[in-house]
């Protein structure tokens, strides 16, 4: 591991300014993904500066119903918030279906939406991965890719993103607030991960120095009608092989409204906005949930053993809608 | 290789007893524990967060020690299967792992019984798990127990035994039967120091 200088943050100003004045700085967080990837050597930080300690650490439901989030809430301290846990079950469940309880214990909001791929070349420093060394190749495309992207991916680059938390904010459409060197901003959450296209490299849109000090979850009438369901390869303790995000609306049998995201298939949550868009005025039945998400996955490109994940969302969708309609009635 | 190595002197709390260490800022807190002083109970399995062998409890929650830096630790009291016992006599969940059986090579247990103290005390405040659902858990079953210690790993397969181990002292506490043994685990109250507490030659401080 490359030898680094280690500082405890006082304020976002000064957390941001330090970070901003070095190129190789990193923030630290509950440090699950970032002291791992260190290890390995993936990830070579001069200097680290821990934000743990700055005054994010609370989950405020704002005038209005908005559900403001600090970075510093703790993945399980989140799960388990009454706001969260009965207002946003989508959130909670997506969750404690992450990690381990050790790990939901460190794992903090920010650190977890910016969390790395798990694909396994890019965690191999001896391998050639055009988003750990740009330009040096894809050994993913012909290799080890059962658990790739099968959405949006390119020439370059088919890693999935593998937070379950950034689903289900995808599907709520959460906003991230961010402190940076020029200031205060805050973003649809959409517009925080890309795709990877020919910069594979960028995760995300945020610049070096942008901290993230909250998420705010808007109010969404029908959100304690949502649900996380994911499928691993084993049952706990473990990456999704495929998961979904959803928050249904159903009257009289008729689907009024829906939100709808997948996990694991893509360089980013995916929001399904075909599915959606197919979805509002149709009769809430397994037909038109499968219509729905066929239409989405029509976009879907394969590989030689990833395949199955095209019937796998379009089953869970299925069911996970099937049981919020049923839910509903 | 001239510029030195950035390091600092890092003070930690552990089972009650302050400690001063000058460390290189890689350290982690697993090795910190293990390496310089001497606690040897948390063990490194995996040293990615996959196992769970190096459990400890942070302020009394469940943490892997591998993923933290000992540097990033120092204001928080660490408790480690060295501080379970009290007196002698072992903390409820060392013994129930004896009464029961609950280990073959004994390698994961530090972890385990670390783990499952700190699970039943987030069970207490009526944290969800992914087998509750939405629902406020009232009595902890089976399923829950495998669920939430699922971040621990047993190589020798022993579950058979840790989890009935689990529930007796889950059932124990439910009827109030608050066995001897140290305070709950939030309460940082000092402890006698463990066996052997610092390592010769470390250059723990303890005041
Ligand atoms: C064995 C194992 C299993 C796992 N299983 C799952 C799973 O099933 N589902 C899942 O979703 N996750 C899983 N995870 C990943 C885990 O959830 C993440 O590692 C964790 O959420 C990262 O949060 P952190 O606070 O520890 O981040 P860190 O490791 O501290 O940081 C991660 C990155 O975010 C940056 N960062 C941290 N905080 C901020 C901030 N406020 N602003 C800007 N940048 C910041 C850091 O610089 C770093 O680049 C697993 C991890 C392990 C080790
Ligand atoms: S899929 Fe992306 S992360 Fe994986 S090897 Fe290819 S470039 Fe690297
Ligand atoms: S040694 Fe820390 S989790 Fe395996
Ligand atoms: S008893 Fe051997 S690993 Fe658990």
């Amino acid at each position: 591991m490359r030898a680094f200088e280690f500082v405890r943050a006082d304020t976002a100003d000064a957390a941001v300014r330090t970070v901003a004045a070095h190129p190789e700085a990193k923030f630290l967080g509950g440090g699950t993904n970032l002291v791992d990837l260190m290890k390995l050597g993936v990830e070579r930080p001069d200097l680290l500066v821990d934000v743990t300690r700055l005054p994010f650490g609370s989950v405020d439901v704002e005038p209005g119903g908005t559900v403001r989030i600090g970075t510093n809430v703790r993945n399980s301290a989140l799960a388990a918030h009454p706001a969260v846990r009965t207002g946003l079950p989508v959130l909670s469940q997506a969750l404690l279906a992450g990690a381990s309880g050790q790990l939901r214990n460190m794992a903090t909001v920010g650190g977890n939406l910016l969390q790395r791929t798990r694909c396994v070349y890019f965690q191999d420093v001896t391998k050639p991965c055009n988003k750990r060394e740009p330009g040096s190749g894809c050994p993913a495309r012909q290799g080890v890719h059962r658990n790739l992207a099968i959405l949006g991916a390119s020439e370059d680059c088919l890693a999935t993103h593998p937070s379950d938390l950034a689903v289900a904010l995808a599907a709520l459409d959460a906003r991230v607030a961010i402190t940076g060197p020029d200031g205060n901003r805050d973003i649809p959450l959409a517009q925080l991960h890309r795709l990877p296209g020919d910069h594979p490299e960028q995760d995300t849109t945020l610049r070096h120095g942008d901290l993230i000090t909250s998420i705010t979850v808007p109010p969404l009438a029908f959100a304690e009608r949502s649900a996380y369901r994911k499928v691993r390869d084993r049952a706990s303790y473990a990456f999704a092989v495929a998961s979904v995000a959803a928050a249904l609306d159903v009257d009289d049998g008729v689907v009024r409204d829906i939100r709808l995201a997948f996990g694991a298939v893509a360089h980013k949550p995916w929001r399904a906005h075909a599915a959606e868009e197919a979805l509002r005025g149709q009769p809430a039945t397994a037909a038109s949930f499968r219509a729905a998400a066929e239409t989405e996955l029509a976009a879907a490109e394969t590989l030689r053993d990833n395949g199955f994940k095209v019937p796998l969302i379009i089953n869970i969708i299925v069911r996970t809608l099937g049981d919020l309609a049923g839910e509903r009635s | 290789m001239t510029e030195a190595i950035p390091g600092t002197r890092v003070r930690l709390q552990v089972n009650g007893q302050p400690h001063e260490l000058d460390l290189d800022n890689r350290t982690t807190l697993l090795d910190a524990l293990r390496e310089h002083l001497g606690l040897t109970g948390a063990k490194k399995g995996c040293d990615h967060g996959q196992c769970g062998a190096c459990t400890v409890l942070a302020d009394g929650r469940r943490i892997n020690a591998c993923l933290v830096f000992a540097v990033a630790a120092q204001d928080v009291e660490i408790q480690t299967i060295e501080g379970m016992s009290y007196d002698g006599t072992p903390h409820p969940m060392q013994q129930a792992f004896l009464d029961r059986d609950a280990f073959q090579c004994g390698y994961c247990t530090p972890g385990q019984i670390c783990s499952a103290v700190g699970m039943l005390e987030e069970f207490d405040q009526g944290w969800p798990s992914a087998v509750t659902a939405g629902e406020q858990p009232t009595a902890l079953e089976a399923d829950e127990v495998r669920e939430r210690m699922s971040g621990n790993l047993c190589r020798c397969g022993a579950y058979m035994n840790i989890v009935p181990a689990i529930l007796d002292v889950a059932v124990s506490s439910a009827r109030g039967l608050t066995p001897p043994g140290p305070p709950a685990p939030r309460s940082a109250a000092p402890q006698k120091p463990p066996a052997g507490g610092a390592a010769p030659g470390s250059r723990a401080v303890t005041s």
